[in-house]
């Protein structure tokens, strides 16, 4: 029993199922972030003294994160760009790359925690704090997802790129989209939080 | 894959590449402007214009919402306008307070 | 000559091995099986969030009174020689909304009658992503479970309300901690029912069958599924930061200055409880209609069946369906009227909230005129289709005094309220999914339910629903709030109406032996109901050419639909309803 318009378009809305499914999962993702970016702007209205973000936070790590996650970006699109062109080596390149540089962003962020906590610096401290751990903590769990299905991808690749090339090209974007969506959300977060 | 083919997707990775030089300048701008000295609506007034734009950038491109098919883009004006309706009526109803 | 599109066996997959019991009835992705999990889960949860109004309702009655028996069975800590503590109230309070909600009306009428009915109805062999429906279901169970084992954590399931206002929901007991968690799995379920929801009526429409050519139950079900899909993400976000507040002591919700007991409480403040229910409540009036939509659709079909004519004007309630589904989005603080919000964004939300009653009306107009100059046929399914109408009419207008500003003072937080959302849900909502039980049991198994149980059971239902609720309208009007675990009996000004408190609790406890037949019938009828042919209704839709039950794929070959949903006694036809995939003569 065949799913019609798994991997081929259907004609009259020129789409494949999970893109159309991914788009619609990515507005309620706008949705769920556009809760929390509600909730920090009626903090930051209703307080009577709010810091300013590079105050507290490490610009210049985030700075450097906001191009690490940027760059994942790029090497995103271009794994995919790869199978696009049927080139599965240089997709197994740019995808690990996409993975390392979640790594890397990872990892600076808890630095940065880590640095938060050692100056006693709790989500309970204020609401400054606690909106900054709960958007760039929700945030990170998004990139951890986004890798753990990148790392699915580029693990098991191989085998359904020979058995069905199309679909797996389709996975490959859909995985895409959710990535630069997540990139997205840190392009509002960053100035949002850290430059205000 | 085709030649043709191959060949548009060679099109598309120069964009990629430009967009990508794109968002790393408008980074480096935004940290810039920061450090100027504006009120604090003229800096969140730049900060988000600037955020608008990578975000544009990186939709339009690396989403490839620029040539996407109109379901999407309507159940994103949909998403949009309702986003606004819950930051904007929230805020409104902030203060509009009666005092309390 | 026969129209169906059915196999006489079963549509067998490349490996041609039996699959195992596990993957077949317990993790199937086929649709059907998955609606039937819903549906029965949905249904004991239903029956208990029932039995624990039944339980309060014995308080309300006889306020501080010993229950014999489950009194005892609840044990000391809750209810101490038998009587109820008023923690204990609270908390079947919450629960009672929680679970009948959350748990028993959506996971029935879009995760049962939803994930069986719209593959079929669109004449798809399945939903879009079934690895996802599996899904789906199974984190509506955990979630569930998770529900129920509140009950058991110290301090009990939570207790501030299906609402979970903080502060005080900020320092309620585990059970609230427990709740939350609860309802990040039922939010993750139903965000991946609505995008597979949304896909498969996109994608997977069959041949012909244009937007316009849908059942509007499908219709309903499509706006429906924006309605989870979109709004309850900032209940989620809403979630997580009361989670915060309760384990990581954060303030999002506690203003400055909160003193509990004496002491002041040691967090940062600064935070905004305002902000907890305008994130709950954007979620939350949508979800209303979450409630509504599927039973109007329901309602749709049987009326249409059951006069043998089209639905009265089909276009008004598409785009009156969509209208509503947009404007629900837009109304949610009327039901903040009492928090201190200025006149200016009080009179936005009543406009709006006046404005949205408009296609509600619209919609229950055309299925009333709808009956006009039918053949109607007064089967089991049509009589608790037509007591809907009016029991929702009911609901309905009863909603515009609450969505006033003005009058909204005087009702805010009375049994008023209520009777006003239980007449919707209750002899509304729920009168339609009975209905749907009845009308589709012949396609899910092959045999219709006893006819002469399924009389007893409107009859009774009926009849009670109503004694339960209206005379909430009146204690209300008189002043009585909610949430009060004696009923009013310390009020002066309830002394006048506290007699209907018994009236009601009667009215519930004989409802529930109306259950009885239903219950029975229901098991019964599917190994010794009447067997009937697969089209014992004579409709129009198409998951009527399906064998009773639909095999796995649903369709041999996909039906192509050359006409609307509704071709009943069309002038020259042989017959008195025309299938939407029989093909056109000549053709």
């Amino acid at each position: 029993m065949q799913i019609p318009y798994t991997s081929t378009a259907r004609p009259d809305t020129g789409l494949y199922n999970a893109k159309l499914g991914v788009w619609l999962f990515l507005a309620s993702e706008v949705m769920l972030f556009g809760a929390l970016f509600s909730t920090y702007v009626l903090l930051r209205v209703g307080a009577a003294v709010w810091p300013h973000g590079a105050d507290i936070l490490n610009v210049p790590l985030a700075t450097v994160n906001t191009m690490i996650l940027i760059g994942s970006s790029v090497t995103m699109v271009m794994s995919w760009a790869s199978l696009m062109m049927g080139k599965f080596g240089r997709f197994r390149l740019y995808m690990g790359v996409t993975i390392l540089l979640g790594f890397m962003f990872l990892g600076i962020k808890s630095v940065e925690y880590g640095a938060k906590f050692e100056h006693h610096l709790y989500p309970g401290n204020s609401t400054f704090l606690a909106i900054y751990f709960a958007l760039t903590g929700l945030h990170g769990l998004h990139v951890i997802g986004g890798m753990i299905v990148n790392a699915y991808l580029w693990v098991t690749g191989s085998r359904m790129w020979k058995s069905d090339p199309q679909r797996f090209t389709n996975r490959v974007e859909v995985a895409g989209l959710y990535w630069h969506f997540v990139d997205l959300v840190w392009i509002f977060l960053f100035p949002l939080l850290y430059l205000l | 894959m085709n030649e043709a083919h191959a060949e548009d997707i060679k099109k598309h990775v120069r964009a990629y590449i430009g967009v990508f030089v794109a968002l790393a300048l408008l980074t480096v701008l935004t940290v810039f402007v920061s450090y100027l000295d504006f009120s604090r609506g003229g800096h969140i007034t730049i900060a988000l214009l600037i955020a608008v734009v990578k975000a544009g950038l990186v939709a339009s491109y690396f989403m490839h919402l620029i040539s996407e098919k109109k379901l999407i883009y309507g159940a994103l004006i949909l998403t949009v306008l309702l986003f606004a309706a819950l930051m904007f009526l929230t805020l409104s109803s902030h203060m509009d307070q009666r005092g309390i | 000559m026969t129209e169906s599109t059915q196999i006489p066996h079963e549509v067998h997959s490349e490996h041609h091995q039996e699959v195992s019991f596990w993957r077949r009835y317990v993790f199937s992705q086929d649709h059907k099986v998955i609606g039937i999990q819903y549906g029965l889960t949905s249904l004991v949860f239903l029956l208990f969030g029932f039995s624990l109004m039944m339980l309060m309702r014995w308080q309300l009655a006889f306020p501080g009174r010993s229950l014999p028996l489950i009194g005892k069975l609840i044990g000391e800590t809750f209810m101490p020689g038998g009587v109820m503590v008023p923690e204990f109230y609270n908390q079947l309070g919450a629960m009672h909304g929680t679970i009948m909600v959350f748990l028993g009306v959506v996971p029935l009428s879009v995760g049962a009658f939803g994930n069986y009915f719209v593959p079929l109805q669109i004449g798809a062999p399945d939903m879009a992503f079934p690895k996802l429906n599996m899904a789906s279901y199974w984190a509506y169970f955990v979630g569930g479970v998770t529900m129920l084992a509140s009950f058991f954590v110290p301090g009990g399931a939570a207790n501030s309300g299906w609402t979970s206002y903080p502060p005080l929901a900020d320092i309620a007991t585990t059970g609230q901690t427990v709740w939350l968690f609860g309802m990040v799995c039922l939010i993750t379920s139903s965000l991946l029912g609505s995008v597979n929801f949304i896909v498969t009526i996109v994608q997977l429409r069959a041949k012909g069958l244009t937007f316009m050519r849908l059942p509007f139950f499908v219709w309903a079900q499509f706006v429906t599924s924006f309605l989870l899909l979109l709004a309850f993400p900032p209940l989620e976000a809403a979630g997580v930061l009361q989670l915060m507040d309760r384990l990581v002591g954060t303030s999002f919700f506690l203003p400055s200055g909160l003193v509990i007991s004496g002491q002041p409480l040691a967090v940062s403040g600064g935070g905004s409880p305002l902000l907890w229910q305008h994130l709950f409540w954007f979620l939350a009036h949508p979800e209303v209609y979450v409630l509504i939509l599927p039973a109007m659709g329901i309602v749709a079909e049987i009326i249409a069946n059951n006069t043998r004519k089209p639905l009265w004007g089909y276009r008004s309630i598409v785009y009156s369906a969509v209208f509503l589904g947009f404007m629900s989005f837009m109304v949610w603080a009327h039901h903040m009227f009492l928090t201190g919000m200025g006149t200016a964004i009080s009179t936005f939300f009543q406009t709006t909230t006046m404005i949205i009653s408009i296609p509600s009306v619209i919609i229950i107009s055309s299925l009333v005129i709808s009956l006009w100059g039918g053949s109607i046929r007064f089967t089991t399914p049509m009589l608790f289709a037509l007591a809907f109408l009016p029991m929702f009419g009911i609901g309905g207008l009863t909603g515009l005094p609450l969505g006033l500003a003005t009058s909204d003072i005087h009702l805010h937080d009375t049994y008023y309220v209520i009777g006003h959302f239980h007449y919707i849900v209750a002899p509304g909502t729920i009168l339609a999914l009975f209905a749907g039980i009845y009308h589709w049991f012949p396609k899910i198994t092959g045999r219709k339910m006893n006819d002469t149980l399924g009389r007893i059971h409107f009859w009774g239902t009926f009849v009670c629903m109503n004694v339960i609720f209206m005379p909430m309208f009146i204690q209300g009007l008189a002043g009585v709030s909610r949430r009060l675990y004696d009923g009013g009996a310390q009020y002066a000004h309830a002394q006048g109406v506290l007699q209907w408190n018994v009236v009601m609790s009667v009215g519930a406890w004989v409802m529930f032996v109306f259950q009885l037949p239903f219950i029975y019938n229901l098991f019964r009828s599917i190994k010794k109901g009447q067997k009937v042919p697969e089209n014992p209704w004579g409709a129009t839709t198409l998951e009527w050419a399906a064998p009773s039950p639909p095999p796995h794929g649903n369709f041999v070959t996909l039906p192509e639909v050359y006409r609307g949903p509704y071709e009943y006694s069309v002038p020259g036809e042989a017959r008195d309803f025309t299938p939407q995939h029989q093909q056109p003569a000549g053709a």
